[in-house]
């Protein structure tokens, strides 16, 4: 793990707390927090360090979303190595599909393809994890997922191929 | 019956003409003080639309008004940021009260109003305007500038000065003799101590005192105990506003917060009408023949703040350019010079007309010289060669060559 860069803190009374990072590329900005949870991102002048020379106002929700973004996540390179290369597609039932109608279990599209049917989608209801009772209708979408080949049989097999 | 009909109508138009105006100065991003000012004007007295009947219930909402901004901004500290301030900035303060008070003492002594007006013109000079500054700071996106918490800084001790100057200027309006003054001063010398103690040792019983999860009691005990405590104040002589005060900066933590957010638009609601009161109080032909004399001094002040600013951001080791740019932004005056003046104008009538017109001037000028001041010094002004350290060098000329990468 990285060590955690020096920040300076600074009293604005009245106003809130100011916290000001110098970076290794030699920029220095600083995060105001208001006493009423705004924070303003501002970046100095190189010219004039003394002064701001962008200032971005944001609000709660904005600086967690940031805040989630330049967060370095700790686990985010474990998944390229466990990356399985799972796809997940909407496949619709037609009047033309042999299941619609029938129940999901007759489809035995797990054992079949290896893919899994995780949800259906039917108007205005989602269904997720639906149990192997489930009876499809016309209209209705799966979510399947699974590897590339295992989803593309899985529309072939609700299709009727 | 019918003298109630009459109230809620002028009070209604009144209210509903301050919002208009309120969103109007939103809308050119101005403070909305000196419009509220011109509507007072416009129905008070010798304005074109005088009103009468509601003239009474204003004056108490102009009271509520004045407890409920020294409140809110004693909200807005806590004891240990008055304290560490005090320690660091003392000389700012100093400097700030010499250079800002003294100007308004003179003019006032010149004028032949007498030492009391002299020492309430003197607070209307020196007192920056705490709310006009923080929105400029805002809205210029200097919040994360070296010189601001410098600016702050002597805002802060400005307002803790406050503590310490509104009971002389009561005790001296209500023409107490000099031993009685002096116990006023001592009673409140030793309230502020004892409130600053308590504040910072015991903050936290004071608070769970008076802490609530309720909203609605929250709200009616911090109301209650603040208009009280500012009573008894106003009783003793100390200024009810020092009281309501003191009661700020007792509460913190949660409860300051919670108190904040709850009485902020009733400060706003009732501050409104404080400064229509003034404006009501004071008779708009008054104004022209004290306008020249309002202009100079708000010249000389402007350049006495600037001049406080700039002291201040060289003691904190600020660059040239940002020790501008603190002294320009210290200029504006607003709630607090016409507070002073409120009380003040049942003394000296005369002051009434000087700080609206004053504090129209500068609260109009403030956000312009701290917008333009750096700039214009550095026109005008011959810059002195910067001294070019070699880190500076090397990380100008890398900052050169990655615009030009780019």
């Amino acid at each position: 793990m990285e060590p955690t860069a020096h920040f300076t803190k600074t009293a604005l009374p009245g106003i809130g707390t100011r916290y000001d990072i110098d970076t290794e590329a030699g920029r220095h900005l600083s995060v105001v927090v208001h006493q009423d949870g705004r924070r303003i991102l501002a970046f100095h002048d190189p010219e004039d360090d003394d002064n701001c020379r962008d200032a971005a106002p944001l609000d709660p929700s904005e600086s967690l979303a940031l805040a989630e973004l330049l967060t370095p996540d700790p686990v985010g390179h474990l998944h390229q190595h466990l990356e399985i290369d799972l796809v997940t597609e909407h496949i619709p039932v037609t009047k033309r599909s042999p299941f619609a109608g029938r129940v999901l279990g007759s489809t035995q599209a797990r054992t079949r393809t290896g893919a899994s049917i995780v949800a259906v989608l039917r108007r205005t209801d989602a269904f997720p994890s639906p149990t192997p009772d489930f009876r499809f209708a016309i209209g209705d979408t799966l979510v399947v997922v699974g590897t590339r080949e295992g989803v593309d049989a899985v529309a072939d097999l609700i299709a009727g191929g | 019956m019918h003298d109630t009909t009459e109230l809620l109508i002028e009070l209604g138009a009144i209210i509903l003409g301050l919002g208009i105006l309120g969103r109007l100065a939103g809308r050119i991003g101005f403070s909305p003080i000196p419009l509220y000012l011109l509507a007072g004007l416009a129905f008070g007295h010798g304005g074109f639309l005088p009103l009468n009947a509601s003239e009474e219930f204003i004056g108490t909402g102009a009271e509520i008004g004045v407890i409920l901004l020294l409140l809110l901004l004693g909200l807005e500290y806590s004891a240990s940021d008055l304290v560490t301030n005090l320690k660091t900035q003392y000389p700012s303060g100093i400097v700030d009260f010499v250079l800002n008070a003294l100007p308004g003492a003179v003019c006032a002594l010149i004028l032949g109003w007498g030492p009391v007006a002299a020492v309430a013109l003197a607070g209307v000079t020196w007192i920056s305007s705490s709310g006009v500054i923080a929105k400029v700071l805002g809205d210029l996106g200097r919040l994360g500038n070296r010189e601001t918490p410098v600016i702050l800084g002597v805002l802060v001790i400005e307002d803790l000065a406050m503590a310490l100057y509104l009971p002389i200027v009561t005790a001296l309006l209500a023409g107490l003799s000099l031993s009685g003054a002096s116990l006023t001063l001592v009673i409140s010398l030793g309230t502020v101590g004892l409130v600053l103690y308590l504040a910072l040792r015991h903050g936290r019983i004071i608070s769970r005192m008076v802490s609530s999860d309720n909203p609605e009691m929250l709200l009616l005990v911090v109301l209650g105990l603040t208009v009280l405590v500012a009573g008894v104040a106003a009783e003793l002589q100390v200024s009810a506003a020092v009281g309501a005060f003191l009661v700020g900066i007792a509460l913190s933590g949660e409860v300051a917060e919670g108190a904040h957010n709850l009485l902020a638009p009733l400060r706003d609601l009732f501050a409104a009408v404080f400064f229509v009161f003034f404006g009501l109080s004071t008779d708009p032909a008054d104004i022209p023949p004290v306008f020249f004399t309002a202009l100079i001094l708000a010249l000389v002040t402007t350049c006495t703040k600037i001049a406080t600013g700039f002291y201040a951001a060289r003691r904190a080791g600020v660059k040239r350019a940002g020790r501008w740019r603190a002294g320009g932004t210290l200029v504006a005056r607003g709630e607090f010079s016409i507070v002073i003046a409120g009380l003040a104008v049942g003394v000296e009538p005369r002051i009434g007309p000087l700080a609206t017109a004053y504090v129209l001037i500068l609260v109009i000028l403030g956000p312009l010289t701290a917008r333009w001041t750096e700039p214009l010094a550095r026109k005008l002004l011959p810059h002195p060669k910067p001294r070019v350290e070699p880190e500076a060098a090397a990380a100008q000329t890398h900052a050169d060559s990655t615009a030009a990468a780019n």
